[in-house]
């Protein structure tokens, strides 16, 4: 029976009404947090601060193809019907923009500018945003200088994951292991079903929230619907990736025509990697003030699409969108793996959707792989 | 908590012009428990801001027991460089450093050093010869090939002749324009490869200068039977931070900033020459 299942011993979840999500709302308010969770803005699903979760979306899903996204009304009173916008949690740790130090010539002096920080419950995480978190952690935290602004940004974080119950059609991550069910990395997780929430904690922080809400026992009929559903939206994903493995090969590939063929059509843009949840380029400039007295380090996203990401002054390591697309297909999906021991793709699927061509990774790795039109 | 972004303040103790477009720096860190605190290993490199216009990666020139400072050796190639060319002594500059991996020094003490260098690229290899001729007896031949596109170029010609004095030390020049009065010859340094009395299995190359220069002399090494896993160069990619996180400076799997920038020719066969990594 279900009550024995891994799944539904490790989470012990209670249940949540859905009127009760307010009551949820005011302990994370009164422990502190401020709370940032889905609306619907410019027709995409984005983390915003909310004060009620009355301001959560209602009935809203998503069709994601190659290319395309549009949110979609449904007349359900789900509120995490949907898979997940253009942005995960990246934004949150790694700023797009942000100034590092600044520094004065009279007398000369740098000066680190710590962000600006509070404690922030994140509603709705997705597991392959925290597979794509975990991914972060790692290349900003792991090695021998961990870096500061991340560290604290991270930090103040309280995470409260949802499972996935359906999944969008540019959705992969059961081929990466990474989703649809929540699988650790959150403090509190969530599963979403028509007449509310079962809800458990899955860390110590998360407990202290948990412990303050009136949780009901969940019935044997929610815990099948919990499993049910991820095992459902699992079974519907269309797309995969090859196994990492076979990933590598990428590297023995450099010279296939199928990369001639992907540069016909990509636009160089970097919107795939700017929604890309685990691309962890930036470029570093300074900024002198008018005065001439001070200056500031400015640290922002970048892209190995860009036109400076490769540059050597006279020329650019990777002129051509062929050099591009190629070196972020083989970084995303073999370089990664020495780098960090897994690929670089939590199969999230958001590079397919916002490529304005529709550009779909996992075509594209299949069509390089396949042998019989090496280029050499 | 340390901020591996933010430079230490360092002044500007002495500046030589060594060319048109080359000078040194010779710095000191304005702390001085920063400075007692810096040890490099030959082909390490610093980050140095340039006040309000930018930060540039920059060869450590000097040899690891020389403590109370530390120098650069500059081309000016664009908009940083130059800016630090107007520099004077007591004006500052911003460090962060060292960083990298620099040249296998342990690893080949006893062997034969071949050192390769072409362009004005010899900066990375200059802390090698320096280190190698205060510690002489730790290794076998020492050879030394420097190409330059013109005579004019050499620098450092007095001691290119102090080094070549030295016991079992070859110096061989080589300027694709040669002048009247140029002692070496005229052509690609690679030529010279051919005429080397080289004990290929005792040899160790150190290359260090543009990538296509390199390429050529693998190629000419391994005809010589020198192995894979004894050919050593140093890289340059474009660089955002040094500490493996900007991404900018990858070759394939590697970063040059930490995995590098010194690599043997084995570690990235496949991508050495490879257009577009
Ligand atoms: C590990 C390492 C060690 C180096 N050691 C020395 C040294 O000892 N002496 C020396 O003169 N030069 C050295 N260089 C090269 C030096 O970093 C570049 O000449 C410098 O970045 C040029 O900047 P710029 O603004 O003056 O030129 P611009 O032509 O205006 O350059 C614009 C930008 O392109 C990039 N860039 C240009 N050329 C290079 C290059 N060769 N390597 C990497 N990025 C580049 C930089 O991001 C630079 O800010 C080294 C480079 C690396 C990677
Ligand atoms: S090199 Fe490209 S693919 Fe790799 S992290 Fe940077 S932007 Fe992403
Ligand atoms: S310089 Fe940023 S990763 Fe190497």
């Amino acid at each position: 029976m279900n009550s024995q299942d891994p799944q539904v011993v490790s989470r012990r979840p209670g249940f949540l009404t859905r009127d009760a999500l307010q009551k949820f709302f005011i302990v994370l308010s009164q422990l502190g947090y401020q709370i940032l969770g889905p609306v619907v803005r410019d027709g995409a699903i984005q983390f915003d601060t909310l004060s009620t979760a009355d301001q959560l979306p209602r009935g809203v899903s998503n069709d994601q193809q190659p290319g395309h996204y549009r949110l979609e009304q449904g007349d359900n009173q789900r509120q995490f019907d949907w898979n997940h916008g253009p942005q995960g949690l990246k934004p949150l740790c790694f700023s797009p923009r942000e100034v590092l130090w600044t520094e004065q010539s009279k007398p000369p002096a740098f000066n680190p500018v710590p962000p600006s920080i509070e404690p922030t419950a994140v509603i709705g995480v997705r597991a392959c945003d925290l597979a794509a978190l975990a991914i972060q952690d790692r290349h900003f935290l792991s090695g021998s200088d961990p870096d500061p602004h991340y560290r604290q940004r991270r930090e103040s974080l309280l995470l409260i994951g949802v499972d996935c119950a359906r999944s969008a059609a540019t959705c992969f991550c059961a081929s990466t292991g990474d989703g649809p069910a929540l699988d650790g990395g959150y403090d509190i997780g969530m599963a979403e079903l028509d007449e509310g929430f079962l809800i458990w904690r899955e860390s110590d922080k998360g407990r202290t929230v948990i412990d303050q809400l009136d949780l009901l026992p969940a019935s044997d009929a929610q815990l099948e619907t919990m499993l049910q559903s991820t095992t459902q939206a699992s079974l519907a994903q269309q797309r995969s990736l090859p196994d990492s493995d076979e990933l590598l090969l990428l590297y023995k590939r450099l010279e296939h025509v199928h990369w001639d063929n992907v540069a016909e059509r990509c636009l160089s843009c970097g919107n795939c990697t700017a929604v890309c949840p685990t691309c962890f380029c930036y470029e570093a400039s300074h900024e002198m003030s008018l005065d001439g007295e001070t200056a500031q380090m400015i640290r922002q996203w970048d892209s190995c699409f860009s036109s400076t990401h490769s540059s050597m002054g006279q020329f650019q390591v990777r002129s051509t969108i062929k050099q591009r697309y190629r070196q972020w297909l083989t970084h995303k999906l073999a370089g990664w793996q020495s780098q960090q021991g897994r690929i670089g793709c939590i199969g999230c699927g958001r590079c397919i959707t916002w490529c304005p061509v529709g550009i779909d990774l996992t075509a594209e790795t299949v069509a390089v792989l396949e042998e019989g039109s090496l280029d050499v | 908590m340390f901020d591996p972004h933010v430079p230490h303040v360092a002044v500007i103790d002495q500046r030589v012009q060594e060319s048109p477009t080359i000078f040194t720096l010779r710095l000191q860190y304005e702390d001085t428990r920063v400075q007692d605190a810096f040890e490099f290993d030959p082909g390490q490199f610093n980050m140095v801001t340039l006040f309000g216009i930018g930060e540039i990666a920059i060869s450590i020139v000097n040899d690891p027991l020389d403590s109370h400072f530390f120098d650069h050796t500059i081309r000016v190639v664009g908009r940083v460089s130059e800016g630090m060319s107007k520099l004077q002594p007591g004006d500052h500059v911003g460090i962060r450093g060292p960083f990298g991996r620099g040249w296998p020094m342990e690893q080949i003490k006893g062997r034969d050093v071949l050192l390769i260098t072409g362009g004005l690229g010899c900066a990375p290899l200059v802390s090698v010869i320096r280190y190698l001729m205060r510690r002489r007896d730790d290794y076998g031949r020492i050879s030394i090939l420097q190409g330059v596109k013109h005579a004019d170029d050499l620098i450092w010609k007095e001691q290119y002749s102090v080094w070549s004095a030295e016991r079992d030390v070859r110096v061989l020049l080589a300027a694709d324009v040669a002048t009247q009065s140029w002692q070496g010859q005229q052509g690609m340094v690679t030529e010279l490869i051919a005429q080397l009395p080289l004990r290929p299995q005792r040899t160790v190359a150190l290359l260090c200068g543009p990538e296509l220069m390199m390429l050529a002399a693998v190629a000419n090494l391994r005809e010589k039977g020198v192995q894979d896993g004894d050919i050593w160069f140093s890289m340059e990619r474009n660089m955002q931070c040094g500490i493996g996180q900007c991404g900018h400076c990858q070759i394939g799997p590697k970063t040059v900033c930490q995995d590098g920038p010194v690599f043997c020719y084995d570690e990235l066969a496949d991508f050495f020459g490879a257009k577009g990594f």
